[in-house]
């Protein structure tokens, strides 16, 4: 069965509710990308003016450190979305993002849909309210993930 | 003999003497007679000979944090309500080693206790301390697994019951229905008379081994009019409480109100000292010790008295549970009137008012219930 | 009171629960570099071994002390014992001195057990953390043994590190298999690991289970169940299908030392495993 583009933005959770009039818009800006394996998809400091739905396969997200070296603080898996720096000033991307095996994705035009925003705050509001949901999810992760619950207690 | 009057069933008349010739057949019989004296100032239950081991023309003064002994004005025999110890510590010890083990060659084997049936005889035991047995037969006897130790001691027993003709300075037996009365559970039960010169018992035939002992000292038979005077003593200190708690769907009320504010009022002062546990009739928990002699060759496990109080009572993981005094009282506190109902299907308070008298800082079981009780508002009640 | 006699408890009867039995360390396994399996063969030759996943023993090191362990080999095997366990404190740590040949009590098997054999037919999603994977692997090998009579099985595992991993070779084992899904993650990775990084809760989000035929078990930190309850209430698995393995002290294992209180019940006795509409009155209330 062939997914169509809007078929497939439609259906993602993400897009739940959204209303009908911007999903239209919202599809122009999104197209079709497959990343190979151990690619990065954006770097550290890069603009961030795009973000991604993952289709399939799993993007690391990555910090170097210096004694360390690149060491991943989280993975983002199919279903998932990748990337809410294009949301704030300075729209770049601190941490890197490289795929850990054959990724696709869908890849939306940020920097197109933030203008759009500007204009029309309903859009904006839309989909503010969703990638708060997933900044909180993400923010509870990592709080879980900072207790080290499986750590020594002693 | 008396001349003939109506007789009531099964309840006959005994003076203090007769009594005391009671004792000494149970004595003859070799059970360990226990029941109240006084020691340090206070009634405690041990080994006693004869009647005038009790405390007799003694009374108790109990309040929030207070007793006292007083001197009567009679020479009542049981004319107090009830000390700091309960009759939990015959058949449920403070410490009692479980199993020894040895080792050699790096093998070891485990040896356990050859115990002896006890053979007690309890005088003088309050409604609600029938209860309390009761109570903790469940805990000990009727769960899972049971407890062999507390079956041997518990199994034997020769109870005498003493119903309580006037309330002490904290009891809260009738809200509880525990009391004042002795209604089961007993060979024997006496309601102590002094009225217009006259000092008898009127004792109350429970079973087949009371109706026995009975036989064997001289007795007469109780009138109509004897029971009935010593029934109203009876009614009449159930009218006059030291305190009275508020039953009624207590454990949906305390269910409702884990979080309450109230909780963390009484913490400021709970000292957590654990002494409403050790006075307490029902309170059943416990530790186990692993103990080595210095070779490390000898080893052994001990059961000893726990409090829910204790720093590591809850400990896991690294950390207690439970380990401010907020969720200590809380526990102990919706354990003995909440959680008991689910765990075992009756309240785990009898209304005795021990933990009340023993606080050192006067915290009332009572006054906790009724606070949050009075904190609820229509709304909060509906849950 | 109690005079003492020599009387050496002869193994295999048991008429004091309070007496632990006899068994002998039979292999010693490492998992991770604090983690450890030991497996037991009972003293007296003829005894089998019998229990219910989720059921647990509670160990004793001689003069030492005895700590609840929950049993985590394979309930279908009668000769052989396993325990596996985290040393953490005074008696784990003597336990993990332990050799083959040593001697260690047991007492048990205590507590409930996860409902395996009342769920034919429906989807189970395992939700496991750090060691909370032990007492769940004897579901995993109930649930295989015969897997004909479930739908589909997910298990879901997060552990701090990739080292920290328990049982990678059944994993590995259970991973190859295509009528289980197995997905591992890790709090912190190191360099080279190519799998999941973060916590268990997002891959309850999308675990491929059906919630209105599921069955769920959980294991873990208090902390991971409550944000993986959170989760499976949101995808509308009802309370009454949700099994959790809860963890208190405990001393006696026989439900009146009164350590193991959760509420309205005891560890020992209600749990450890317990259904969660039994424990929602009191579930992530503080110090409970």
């Amino acid at each position: 069965m062939i997914h169509t583009l809007e078929s497939v933005i439609k259906e993602h959770p993400f897009f739940q509710d959204f209303p009908e009039e911007h999903l239209e818009f919202i599809t122009g800006c999104a197209k079709n990308v497959q990343f190979p394996e151990k690619h990065f998809i954006f770097l550290e400091g890069d603009p961030a003016d795009e973000f991604y739905f993952i289709r399939s396969g799993m993007v690391s997200i990555e910090l170097v450190i210096p004694h360390l070296g690149p060491t991943t603080v989280q993975t983002i898996g199919e279903g998932e979305i990748l990337g809410w720096s294009w949301v704030s000033p300075p729209y770049r991307w601190h941490f890197n993002a490289k795929t850990l095996k054959r990724t696709r994705a869908l890849v939306f035009d940020a920097k197109c849909l933030r203008a759009k925003c500007e204009e029309d705050h309903d859009l904006g509001f839309e989909m503010l309210k969703r990638f708060a949901s997933i900044i909180t999810a993400r923010l509870d992760a990592t709080r879980l993930q900072l207790l080290d619950i499986y750590g020594h207690n002693d | 003999m008396t001349p003939k009057a109506p007789r009531s069933n099964n309840s006959v008349v005994l003076s203090p003497q007769q009594l005391d010739q009671l004792l000494q057949v149970l004595a003859k019989r070799d059970y360990e007679v226990l029941g109240p004296t006084i020691r340090e100032g206070a009634v405690v239950y041990d080994h006693v000979y004869s009647t005038k081991d009790f405390p007799a023309g003694w009374t108790d003064e109990q309040a929030g944090g207070k007793y006292r002994l007083k001197r009567r004005e009679d020479d009542a025999l049981f004319g107090f309500a009830v000390g700091a110890h309960s009759w939990k510590k015959f058949v449920f010890p403070p410490a009692m080693r479980l199993w020894q083990a040895r080792r050699s060659d790096g093998l070891f084997q485990i040896i356990s206790e050859t115990r002896k049936a006890t053979k007690f005889a309890f005088i003088g035991v309050r409604a609600c301390e029938l209860h309390a047995l009761s109570i903790q037969d469940k805990v000990f006897l009727k769960g899972p697994f049971v407890d062999t130790v507390y079956k041997l001691h518990r199994e034997n027993i020769f109870i005498v019951a003493v119903d309580c003709v006037q309330a002490g300075g904290t009891c809260f037996c009738a809200s509880m229905n525990t009391g004042p009365k002795a209604a089961a559970g007993f060979d024997l039960a006496l309601t102590e008379v002094l009225h217009e010169g006259r000092h008898h018992f009127i004792v109350r035939v429970g079973t087949k081994a009371g109706a026995d002992l009975v036989s064997q000292v001289s007795h007469e038979e109780a009138t109509a009019a004897d029971v009935e005077f010593a029934e109203n003593l009876v009614a009449e200190a159930a009218k006059h409480m030291g305190r009275s708690l508020d039953v009624s769907g207590i454990k949906e009320l305390l269910y409702r109100n884990i979080e309450h504010v109230r909780w963390d009022q009484v913490a400021d002062r709970c000292l957590s000292c654990s002494n409403c546990t050790m006075v307490c009739p029902t309170c059943f928990c416990s530790t186990v010790e692993d103990l080595t002699d210095l070779s490390g060759q000898q080893a052994e496990r001990w059961r000893k008295w726990d409090s829910c109080f204790t720093t590591d009572f809850s400990y896991i993981h690294g950390s207690s549970v439970r380990s401010t005094p907020r969720s200590k009282y809380r526990q102990w506190m919706m354990h003995k009137l909440a959680y008991w109902i689910d765990q075992f299907g009756t309240s785990g308070c009898v209304g005795c008012g021990r933990c009340i008298t023993w606080c050192p800082v006067g915290i009332d079981i009572t006054e906790e219930a009724r606070v949050i009780r009075e904190g609820e508002t229509p709304a909060s009640a509906a849950g | 009171m109690a005079t003492m006699t020599e009387n050496e408890v002869p193994q295999g009867v048991n008429a004091d629960p309070m007496i632990p039995q006899l068994y002998r360390i039979d292999r010693v396994r490492d998992e991770t570099d604090d983690t450890f399996t030991l497996s037991l063969v009972p003293e007296n030759g003829e005894a089998k071994i019998s229990f219910l996943p989720g059921q647990f023993n509670m160990l004793y090191v001689f003069g030492t002390g005895e700590v609840p362990i929950s049993i985590s080999g394979n309930p279908a095997i009668t000769s052989v014992l396993e325990h596996t366990t985290r040393s953490v404190g005074i008696v784990t740590k003597a336990m993990g001195l332990l050799k083959p040949g040593d001697q260690i009590g047991v007492r048990g098997p205590f507590g409930s057990h996860w409902p395996l054999n009342e769920e034919n037919g429906r989807d189970f999603v395992i939700i496991s953390g750090g060691i909370g994977l032990a007492p769940l692997r004897p579901v995993l090998y109930f649930l295989m043994a015969q897997r004909e009579k479930y739908r589909k099985i997910v298990l879901l595992y997060g552990a701090r590190a990739p080292e920290d991993i328990l049982f990678k070779k059944e994993l590995e084992r259970w991973r190859g298999k295509f009528d289980l899904e197995v997905q591992v993650t890790v709090d912190r990775a190191a360099s080279g690991w190519r799998g999941n990084v973060g916590v268990v809760t997002p891959l309850v989000a999308r675990a491929p289970f059906d919630p209105s035929n599921t069955v769920a078990l959980l294991c873990g930190p208090e902390v991971m169940m409550r944000f993986a309850v959170m989760e499976l209430q949101k995808r509308g698995v009802p309370h009454e299908r949700m099994y959790l393995s809860m963890e208190r002290n405990m001393r006696c294992a026989l439900g009146y030392c009164g350590h193991c209180q959760y509420g309205p019940g005891f560890v020992c006795k209600d749990g450890p495993v317990y259904r969660f509409d039994q424990i929602a009155s009191v579930f992530g209330k503080s110090e409970v």
